[in-house]
């Protein structure tokens, strides 16, 4: 229930975000269809720890940052290596382990990963990530390590 | 001030249009459609982020910056979700990824627009 009202509550901000009228009519509307889309929602089973995350609202705060900065980081890195005049890609399909419990977890880090240029993840399977990375040697372990601890910190979740 | 801001922004919005150049760059000179998906994860993370940021720098804190930087929030969300969907459609294709080793030497041309991962795709097993 409590998860219901916190998707009521961010639909209903996005919703007068967008929209910033404030006659009786457009915020009634605006209440309503947000009532419906949480009632669908109900319905269809998805008010979860994995489709409401509020839990990790919080985490983030701590963890986008970082992971804009190394964003920023590894474009500067794609970009010298396309403009150098020799073309010096050296791609292959390297494996990430990954500590996180929760498919969330998994997720956020699968798209972390491809949100850095330079690697994208092509596949999941259990706590095997396979990557493609343009340059197989840059990949040495660590900074994935490093993304790895943090989204697992991020998830939160207890040991089961 | 207002000059700050106009040259943060300037700066900002730069960047961003560098960062979209180098992308479209990657997309010609790069060999294969894999290493070609590096090149557009630029374009839509600091091309498309530096650009907004520039425009929410310029534009000041009010309601339309907000509106900006969800504009960013979605295409982030969404973007490594489309770049996934291309690699896995590339594999499932039986396509496979270019590699020094593998195919060819077009890694040294340079050039580099020869598509030779997709030569190797014929003799890839489609699943």
């Amino acid at each position: 229930m409590n998860r219901a009202v916190w998707l009521w509550g961010i639909l209903f901000a996005l919703w007068v975000v967008l929209s910033w009228h404030f006659t009786t009519l457009l915020l009634g509307f605006g209440v309503a269809t947000c009532v419906i889309a949480v009632w669908v929602a109900m319905r269809m089973g998805t008010l979860d720890r994995e489709s409401v995350p509020v839990h990790l609202i919080l985490r983030a705060f701590a963890y986008v940052p970082w992971l804009v900065w190394e964003i920023f980081k590894s474009n500067v890195r794609v970009a010298r290596l396309i403009l150098a005049p020799r073309l010096r890609v050296d791609p292959s399909i390297v494996h990430f382990f990954a500590s996180q419990r929760t498919d969330l977890g998994r997720f956020i880090y699968a798209n972390s990963i491809t949100l850095t240029p330079g690697t994208v993840t092509t596949g999941i399977v259990g706590d095997d990530f396979e990557v493609h990375a343009i340059v197989q040697s840059e990949i040495d372990g660590s900074e994935e390590n490093d993304m790895n601890r943090r989204v697992t910190w991020l998830e939160g979740e207890a040991a089961p | 001030m207002e000059q700050t801001v106009t040259v943060l922004s300037w700066a900002l919005l730069l960047g961003g249009a560098f960062f979209l150049l180098t992308g479209s760059l990657g997309m010609v000179r790069l060999p294969d459609v894999f290493t070609r998906m590096h090149a557009a994860g630029m374009t839509d993370t600091m091309g498309a982020g530096m650009i907004v940021v520039g425009l929410a720098v310029y534009n000041g804190a009010d309601l339309v910056t907000v509106r900006l930087l969800l504009i960013l929030a979605f295409l982030w969300f969404t973007s490594p979700i489309a770049t996934h969907a291309v690699a896995k459609a590339a594999l499932s294709g039986g396509l496979r990824p270019y590699t020094l080793g593998g195919v060819g030497a077009a890694a040294d041309g340079g050039g580099g627009a020869r598509d030779d991962g997709a030569e190797s795709a014929e003799g890839g097993v489609p699943s």
